[in-house]
């Protein structure tokens, strides 16, 4: 009988060394940090040029002019159609910020909570208006009012009169107010339904199930139990409607026209302002867009959800 | 009473079929089974909030198979609790109360009535997410029991609490079944547990609910099963 074949000598257990794994370990600290720090960096030295620019002007003041009167912030601020502009925003992101969340809230419970036929297709339409180019996006808004029944005297549409009985739908939108409104909302839309269908995946199913349970139909439960624990999130959804509306300016651009004191938002004075050389004025309204998108982002952050801020 | 007769429920991939089961009126029954083997499944085709692919369930006497569960009249107390935590734990209690239209003067009269029975009457104006485990599986209790239901389902309701608090909710547990005479159905995996509650007890495994031979005479042999 053949003795058994030696089997070769099992190569010795090294332990990694302490010094190389904490060396290691300090590195991938290091390098993440170091990323953060230029992506974040960057980020605020844009706002700091901005700041800088103006301060620079601001020194050109006449001698003993008050600095509280002469920065390009108040002379932009005293000008009409930027007065024009900021009650235009004000008002056009506000509004199409709640029709955002009109729709966000139903679409995003149906996609959290329902299953049927087709809804991967309807999540990927939903992502269309967050995907498509800006520009493209008002140049389809724009060519699908040249259709019927957009173009049809509403008089011929509506089963009852009203005193544009004689206009079209396009006449009534394109390049007027209601534009604006139409392509923030658009863009709008897309990202408060992200939200709000994270918002409503982060809720218990448990508690509407015993919602029905205590006797309560499918819509009590919804607006009893799941609403007011969704309502951080829905502030946050409104917020991000309200930034995005505020930074819109590809589709209003195409959609809505630049016209001085009609169709002016506070994006299309930035674009007004600069074709004209006045960069300063343009500066100076940049920065209170900034102001303004800070507000929001903080009221987001204090009262909504920051784990649903996209 | 509970009757389940030659019901099937899927869930997935997952699948009960043939499950027969009656657990008397007023009686403590317990439900046992592995993590897995089905057993919220089962008290969830039974409130109504799973389907049932065949089969007949009757709540005391009554044909409930093709109810929401709205209409089914069960108290449902799930593992965690489920408390509303936008309300106040006085809102949890009255919540099905007030879905029922119940005048305001009823409503405080029974959610005293329920707190006095379950020792919340000191934490009523109290917030949900400052409850300790032992206080929030009180307050699903208190919901579940405040419109007097005849069927009361329990689903793990002690398993998220340390020993003293699963001794005295046991006793709890015990004493309100019998002051309220429902019909319990009260589902675990810990034997201690089911010995200590339960009149009738149910073994569940493979897609499978078994009788298992009752420790006190309240279990007696009636409850067949497959």
């Amino acid at each position: 009988m053949e003795a058994p074949a030696a089997q070769p000598a099992a190569p010795a257990l090294t332990h990694p060394s302490r010094g190389r794994i904490r060396f290691s370990d300090k590195a991938f600290h290091v390098i993440l940090g170091a990323v953060c720090c230029v992506y974040v960096g960057l980020i605020l030295l844009l706002l700091l040029g901005d700041t800088l620019y103006m301060l620079q002007h601001t020194s050109d003041r006449p001698s003993g002019a008050s600095w509280l009167l002469h920065n390009p912030i108040a002379q932009a601020l005293a000008k009409p159609e930027i007065q024009n502009s900021i009650v235009l925003s004000m008002i056009s992101c506000t509004v199409s910020a709640f029709l955002a969340l009109w729709i966000a809230v139903p679409v995003g419970y149906l996609l959290a909570r329902t299953r049927f036929r087709g809804k991967q297709l309807v999540d990927a339409v939903l992502d269309i208006p967050i995907v498509l180019p800006p520009l493209v996006v008002g140049l389809s808004l724009l060519i699908l009012f040249q259709f019927a029944p957009f173009t049809t005297p509403l008089g011929a549409i509506l089963p009852f009169s009203t005193p544009w009985d004689h206009v079209s739908l396009n006449a009534l939108v394109v390049y007027q107010v209601p534009a604006v409104i139409l392509a923030q909302f658009m863009v709008a839309t897309a990202f408060a339904t992200r939200t709000m269908k994270a918002t409503f995946d982060q809720i218990d199913v448990r508690r509407e199930q015993v919602a029905l349970t205590l006797g309560c139909s499918r819509f009590q439960a919804f607006s009893r139990v799941v609403l007011p624990e969704a309502g951080s999130g829905m502030l946050t959804a409104w917020t991000l409607a309200w930034a995005r509306s505020l930074g819109e300016f590809g589709p209003l651009l195409i959609f809505a026209g630049a016209t001085r004191n009609k169709t002016e938002v506070l994006s299309t004075s930035v674009f007004l302002e600069l074709s004209i050389g006045n960069i300063e004025a343009a500066v100076a309204v940049s920065l209170i867009m900034v102001l303004g998108a800070l507000i929001v982002l903080i009221v987001a952050r204090v009262w909504g959800r920051s784990d649903l801020i996209l | 009473m509970i009757r389940m007769s030659d019901v099937s429920v899927r869930a997935g991939a997952f699948r009960l079929s043939g499950v027969d089961l009656l657990v008397p009126s007023g009686q403590y029954a317990v439900l046992m089974g592995k993590t897995g083997s089905g057993k919220s499944t089962l008290l969830e085709a039974i409130c109504g909030l799973k389907p049932i692919a065949q089969g007949r369930i009757e709540l005391n006497g009554v044909d409930v198979s093709g109810m929401g569960p709205a209409l089914r009249c069960v108290g449902y107390v799930p593992q965690d609790g489920a408390l509303f935590s936008t309300m106040s734990v006085r809102d949890n209690l009255a919540f099905a109360l007030e879905i029922r239209h119940m005048p305001n003067r009823a409503v405080e009269a029974r959610v005293g009535e329920i707190a006095e029975l379950l020792g919340l009457s000191d934490l009523l104006h109290r917030a949900i997410p400052g409850l300790s485990g032992g206080e929030r599986q009180r307050v699903a209790l208190g919901r579940a029991l405040a419109f007097q239901p005849p069927v009361l389902l329990l689903d793990e309701p002690l398993s998220a609490v340390d020993e003293d608090t699963r001794e005295n909710l046991c006793r709890l547990l015990k004493s309100v079944q019998q002051t309220t005479n429902t019909t319990v159905l009260h589902v675990t995996h810990n034997r201690a547990e089911a010995e200590r509650l339960a009149a009738v007890r149910f073994h569940i495994a493979d897609g499978r609910v078994d009788a298992l031979p009752s420790p006190t005479v309240c279990g007696s042999t009636t409850n067949t099963v497959r």
